[in-house]
């Protein structure tokens, strides 16, 4: 079940992420920053952890979980260390995404050409 | 200046006309069949994401808030590996957003751009254009976090 | 050369060339997917990798223009040392394929920027300085690449973002012409030199919309000045309108009274077959000058047809001037090219 789920929540995520491509008219780039804006909006009222336990891989997986990660770094920081806790636990969680996709960004330049 | 005005005047209505008979020919997108497309890409990604998250939470003995590093990790390398070898952006063109939005999609912007600017040498090449298409989400990521992060302390501070 | 530069000039935007001004010859190079279009067999280098042998596209797109120069000095049976002036253009920042390309060749250089519209403007321009004894041969040339476009205009090639379906595909192609006078080729007869139209047009994955308006006023403006009408034609095509633009300039020249459909193509629709996945069809400058360089001329040479009327179209936006919220300002010449005897 918690795969039916996953698939059902991701792919609705996936399917307003088009709605904004093809009826909004906005570029690929103005997409993803509007999701994770909206990913940190949701986890500032307290709605992404309640996704995150509904349906699991289909709210980490989308970039929204990108916002929620960063606003999440920051407030647990913020919480230990008071305003700086903000700017020092913002990559926190993010971390592993950002730094696996750097590094394999990289190192698939040394591999790969462009095919066109 | 009169006449000046007037011909501005009917320029516009002349632009307004114009863009009305060629919307006639204009393709339309199919919104209906590229959402369903997106929907079942999309959403397989994300049961795919479930699947790898269940392996290293049963076999790696990771647990459910630890697994998702990992499972981020694993779908990246995934992306990345299909980036370099041309297969991405044929599955972007057929799916859309369900390509574009999980987390595989901000790996294909940050390795399409580090492999087509390769020529331009590692530095200013791969390293200066590596996020030149995902460094918008980074950015207003950031900037909303920071934002909602100081109201919310602040806010705690204060109650 | 006995007529006098009062018969050159017909209007503001056209000119005559009176001095007999022939194509001596054409020669095209074009990548794989061009090839195995429904006129692969008639261009004269096809290269089976997008690449051309090249490390990188800026240098593939390089080796095309060369190829294509090299073949047309070739099949004209002449040096580079012959050719007074070599008129050239590409889509790239600062025409940077046709500079390096011109030092190969060490001609004198007259670098164009046209957009796709480049093939008929370095055309208009070498048939006027051959007509006017400024050159007695003179080089034509111009040059687009897939690959080298996309990254330039858009996206990284390997990027998954989504077209919609009036997006169109730059054609992998150079095509060059060696014009001057004498003997038997096609002859350049008229030139039309477009005037810049912006209709407000903003989406860059729709030039054929931005553009149709452009290559109206141009038409219009040759059929004007030249007295003649469509139907004096046995073929007029336009650069790269595709699927969209097509229709928009029929609408748009039946509008001013002028009926196309009998006699209307245009290059993006013919260097494509519709299974191709070319979205509404082709585009750069390359478009246009391959089919003019290899089938069109083809026909005219062997009198199937025998006037042809090829309107270049282009547009002349930059990826900072669409980021900045400008509409697409677009441009269309129309170069006359007829058979007939020596």
């Amino acid at each position: 079940m918690e795969y039916v789920i996953a698939f059902v929540v991701g792919g609705l995520i996936c399917v307003i992420g088009q709605l904004l491509l093809d009826v909004g008219k906005l570029t690929p780039a103005h997409v993803m920053s509007t999701l994770v804006v909206a990913g940190v909006a949701l986890d500032f009222i307290g709605v992404y952890d309640k996704l995150i336990d509904f349906a699991g891989a289909g709210v980490t997986v989308p970039i929204t979980s990108f916002g929620h990660s960063l606003y999440h770094g920051a407030i647990s920081e913020a919480e230990q260390h008071g305003l700086i806790g903000i700017v020092t636990g913002i990559f926190e969680v993010t971390s592993a995404g950002i730094s696996a996709a750097i590094a394999f960004g990289f190192l698939a330049s040394l591999v790969f050409k462009p095919k066109g | 200046m009169a006449t000046k005005a007037k011909s501005n005047g009917s320029n516009q209505m002349t632009k307004q006309l114009y863009k009305q008979q060629a919307a006639k020919y204009q393709p339309k997108r199919n919104v209906l069949l590229n959402s369903i497309r997106a929907f079942w890409v999309g959403g397989s990604i994300c049961l795919l994401g479930q699947a790898i998250q269940n392996i290293y939470i049963n076999f790696f003995g990771f647990t459910e808030k630890t697994a998702s590093n990992p499972t981020v990790a694993t779908l990246i390398f995934l992306s990345v590996l299909l980036t370099g070898l041309g297969v991405y952006d044929n599955i972007g063109q057929y799916a859309g957003a369900g390509s574009a939005v999980p987390v595989t999609g901000f790996a294909n912007s940050i390795a399409s751009a580090a492999i087509e600017h390769r020529s331009e040498g590692f530095v200013l090449g791969v390293g200066g254009n590596m996020f030149k298409l995902a460094g918008s989400v980074i950015v207003f990521g950031v900037v909303a976090a920071f934002i909602a992060g100081i109201i919310k302390t602040v806010w705690k501070m204060i109650v | 050369m006995n007529n006098r530069p009062s018969d050159f000039r017909v209007s503001r935007q056209t000119w005559h060339f009176p001095n007999d001004v022939r194509i001596l010859s054409t020669a095209t190079a074009v990548g794989p997917k061009e090839g195995e279009g429904p006129l692969g067999a008639l261009f004269d280098k096809v290269y089976d990798d997008m690449y051309a042998g090249q490390d990188s596209w800026e240098n593939a797109e390089r080796q095309l223009l060369e190829d294509a120069v090299n073949l047309a000095l070739k099949k004209a049976n002449v040096t580079g040392q012959e050719i007074d002036v070599f008129f050239a253009g590409d889509l790239l920042n600062q025409n940077i394929t046709t500079n390096f390309t011109a030092e190969k060749v060490s001609i004198p250089l007259m670098g164009m920027y046209g957009a796709c519209s480049t093939s008929m403007l370095t055309l208009a321009n070498a048939a006027a300085q051959v007509n006017s004894g400024y050159a007695n041969k003179a080089l034509a040339a111009c040059s687009s690449h897939n690959a080298t476009a996309e990254r330039q205009y858009r996206y990284p090639t390997e990027y998954g973002g989504q077209k919609p379906p009036s997006a169109q595909w730059t054609v992998t192609g150079a095509g060059a012409a060696v014009v001057g006078t004498g003997g038997s080729g096609p002859r350049i007869t008229y030139a039309t030199i477009g005037k810049v139209v912006d209709m407000g047009i903003k989406d860059p994955f729709d030039m054929g919309s931005a553009m149709a308006p452009a290559a109206a006023s141009t038409l219009q403006a040759h059929f004007s000045d030249t007295g003649r009408s469509p139907n004096d034609y046995d073929l007029i095509v336009t650069g790269d309108l595709a699927a969209v633009g097509f229709p928009i300039l029929k609408d748009l020249m039946k509008t001013d009274g002028y009926d196309m459909d009998r006699v209307y193509n245009d290059c993006g629709l013919m260097v494509y077959s519709a299974d191709q996945d070319v979205f509404a069809g082709g585009s750069g400058c390359a478009s246009s000058a391959v089919v003019t360089y290899s089938y069109l001329v083809d026909q005219v040479k062997r009198g199937q047809l025998k006037k042809v009327l090829v309107c270049a179209t282009g547009a002349l936006l930059s990826p900072v001037s669409y980021q900045q919220g400008n509409s697409i300002p677009c441009i269309a010449h129309a170069v006359a090219i007829e058979g007939g005897g020596s």
